[in-house]
């Protein structure tokens, strides 16, 4: 009798029994939405920081930022006027360390020894300008003041559209010249687990490899290597030195590190920083003792700066963490509220329906139905409405969580300043001019799609509380049902 | 067999206390035929409550087959419902989202009887009150008089002792009302049941063997010798 009279109470109060379930619903949709795009932001954020560091670094250490910058620190170009009739091209590279600042390779193996510390591994980051074309006697011009037939920067090696590189042009006089800049990362070959080129994957060729340390040989970001027309095989030369190109990697968070990666050896030479590095990558042995390691290195080793990914993330800004912070508080707190207020609701509804059918519940107490017997059909319909609810949550969850991945908005981390310029970012808003990328603007701004990925735990959790609102559903109506008296059948009112 | 001693029922609202039964005497003998008859307010369906186990008086003895029923906890007066007790209500108190069958069927859940004796005694009743051909019908979907012979079959099915009704024919009208008390006649006459029947028609009083008649709590019976 149980199933057939629930079957028929919720088959002939189907507007009731829907009322019930679509406010647990809407509470339980929410909680699936915001769980989501919660754990999508947390997501956005990882790969924000991992483009950064490269898998498995739990701490950069960089030298501390010196105040001064002096001018003689510009990188300086100089040539010689060519005779008018002259065609030949000319071209000269400088090639600078990101930062001006460099720590010894001392350094790395004091950090390494250091206690807490399971690897630690140096980088040099530099910054190319190159310049390239014809130049005769003229004047400099910024782009943005030249003349329209004058913008023809083609024939040497194309634009750099990209990354925002400083461009200008010479021109009259018959200069005609192409100002390009691009990031080299010296990677330590003999580490491969640690760094930058971690959060990479190699798409085409090969990595290097750990015996590479003095070979001329080269890994390209991929974006660049399109935009240059590069090749595993092709040649790549910088400051006179050729490259042979052996693989291309994607970057993960297709936001890389720098355009070209190098064997550390040979990114010390061509900067001319024999055992220099400007960043130190650090891997804990433990990732819960992270900030008792950063201060041991800080204490142990003067004059650097130790960057966490915990510092790190707390210097991104911009929409995705305003999204991220909207998400964890606002969003949190909204669900809750209503996943309680349709907790009472359903409570609530079920106990006034308890109400309208006393006559019903005391003709069956009056027939000889126990009280239990009674309770049970209550708490049953409650719980099947409380079902029917999560049911309808999920998909709705589903489809909101759904419905934002395939948008996919579009959020920006900005990651501020701080760190003592650890960043190894692209080129930051260099000038126009010959005076290229002075001291980095650290500030580096990147694009995440947002998505809402749905575990099986949030589902999981969703389940819960359906059951939970049928439960508290019930136990509304429940005990409003077993306060009823068998002589309640013979009351009038309904 | 009924035997009722200084029965009295108090209801307390507030500091307001209302005597609905000031102190009854009454013994039913069984296969009786009582009909109660009184004034509005007067007690009539306080002490069908009473008789039928649906509540305990405040003072009072109430003895059923030598059981006293105002001693009984209410797990025992629900045995002593489902078992021996058959209500038949003004307003027919049928579930309005079960059919006919279904409804019929309630009354023997209690009784642990088994799905498929249960729809076959369901049927039979149904049967019984002239029914057969409804039983899939849900309660909306029939007259007031083919109610209440679906509840005078939902309180037979598990052949009680006792017949209650409160108004049977109340919401009734006339063809009705002749045609329901005729079937509870017949009902009572073939299963021997002890039938008590509160009523305002005094038509049907005048028919009845003994009737009796409750003003503010208090009982008068009076034997009406012209009957049969
Ligand atoms: N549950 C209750 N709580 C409080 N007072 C009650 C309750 N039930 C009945 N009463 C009171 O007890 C008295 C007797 O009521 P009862 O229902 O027995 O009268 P009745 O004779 O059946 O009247 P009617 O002919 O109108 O049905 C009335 O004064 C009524 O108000
Ligand atoms: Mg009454």
């Amino acid at each position: 009798m149980f199933f057939t009279y629930l079957r028929r109470e919720l088959r002939r109060r189907r507007k009731a029994a829907l009322v019930v379930a679509s406010g647990l619903a809407l509470g339980i949709a929410l909680v699936i939405v915001v769980t989501s795009v919660s754990s999508g932001m947390g997501k956005a954020q990882d790969k924000v920081l991992q483009s950064l560091y490269g898998l498995g670094t739990d701490m950069t250490v960089t030298k501390a930022a010196s105040p001064t910058a002096s001018a003689s620190d510009r990188p300086r170009f100089q040539f010689d006027a060519q005779d008018d009739d002259s065609d030949a091209e000319q071209s000269t590279d400088r090639v600078m360390v990101q930062g001006f600042q460099t720590l010894s390779t001392a350094t790395v193996t004091k950090v390494g020894k250091q206690g807490g510390v399971s690897d630690a591994v140096g980088g040099l980051s530099l910054q190319v300008l190159k310049v390239d074309g014809q130049f005769t006697r003229g004047q400099f011009q910024q782009n943005d003041n030249a003349g329209g037939g004058g913008q023809q920067g083609g024939g040497a090696g194309g634009n750099g559209g990209g990354n925002g590189q400083p461009q200008g042009e010479v021109q009259g006089g018959g200069a005609n010249f192409d100002v390009n800049s691009y990031s080299v990362y010296g990677t330590d070959v003999t580490e491969p687990a640690l760094g930058p080129l971690t959060s990479s994957t190699i798409t085409s060729g090969r990595t290097f490899k750990t015996t590479e340390n003095n070979g001329k040989v080269a890994v390209l970001d991929s974006a660049y290597a399109k935009e240059k027309s590069l090749k595993v095989g092709s040649t790549l030369t910088i400051s006179k030195v050729k490259f042979s190109v052996i693989g291309i990697a994607t970057a993960d968070s297709g936001d890389a590190a720098a355009n070209v990666y190098l064997p550390l050896t040979q990114a010390q030479t061509l900067s001319d920083s024999k055992d220099k590095v400007t960043t130190i990558y650090v891997k804990a042995t433990d990732s819960q003792k992270i900030d008792s390691v950063k201060s041991t290195i800080q204490k142990n080793v003067s004059g650097t700066t130790v960057t966490t990914s915990a510092d790190l993330a707390d210097t991104v800004s911009g929409s995705l963490s305003t999204a991220s912070s909207l998400a964890t508080n606002v969003g949190k707190w909204l669900s809750i509220a209503v996943l309680i207020a349709a907790f009472l609701v359903a409570g609530l509804l079920t106990s006034s329906a308890v109400s309208r059918r006393v006559r019903e519940f005391g003709t069956l107490k009056a027939l000889g139905w126990k009280s239990g017997r009674v309770t049970r059909q209550v708490v049953g319909e409650a719980m099947v409405n409380g079902l029917l609810g999560g049911a309808l949550g999920i998909a709705l969850g589903l489809g909101g969580a759904y419905v934002v991945t395939a948008i996919s908005p579009t959020l920006q981390a900005q990651l501020g300043g701080g760190g003592g310029g650890g960043g190894q970012g692209g080129p930051g808003g260099g000038g126009g001019g010959f005076g290229g990328p002075g001291r980095q603007a650290a500030a580096k701004t990147l694009d995440v799609a947002l998505t809402a990925p749905v575990s099986v735990t949030t589902v999981a959790v969703a389940v819960g509380l359906a059951v939970a609102g049928g439960l508290i559903a019930g136990a509304f109506g429940g005990w409003r049902a077993s306060r009823l008296r068998p002589a309640d059948a013979l009351r009038r009112v309904e | 067999m009924y035997e009722l001693r200084g029965v009295t029922k108090r209801y307390s609202r507030g500091k307001e206390t209302v005597h609905a039964l000031a102190g009854v005497d009454l013994t039913i003998p069984d296969g009786d035929r009582l009909v109660i008859q009184g004034p509005t307010g007067g007690g009539k369906s306080t002490l069908l409550q009473m008789i039928g186990a649906l509540d305990r008086p405040s003072e009072g003895e109430i003895v059923l087959d030598g059981v006293d029923l105002a001693k009984l906890s209410e797990a025992r007066l629900t045995k002593v419902r489902s078992e021996n007790i058959g209500f038949v209500f003004q307003s027919f108190n049928l579930i309005p989202t079960l059919n006919a069958q279904e409804n019929v069927e309630t009354a023997l859940v209690p009784l642990g009887v088994k799905v498929k004796e249960r729809r076959e005694r369901a049927a039979e009743a149904l049967r019984s009150v002239g029914l057969g051909e409804r039983l899939g019908h849900l309660p909306s979907e029939m007259s007031g008089g083919q109610q209440q012979r679906v509840a005078i079959a939902r309180a037979l099915v598990k052949q009680p002792k006792v017949l209650l009704a409160d108004e049977p024919t109340g919401n009734l009208d006339e063809s009705m009302r002749d045609e329901i008390m005729d079937v509870l006649h017949t009902m009572w006459k073939e299963h021997g049941l002890t039938f008590i029947m509160v009523t305002h028609d005094s038509s049907i009083a005048k028919k009845a063997p003994r009737v009796a008649t409750i003003r503010k709590g208090k009982i008068t019976v009076k034997e009406n010798a012209a009957s049969a």
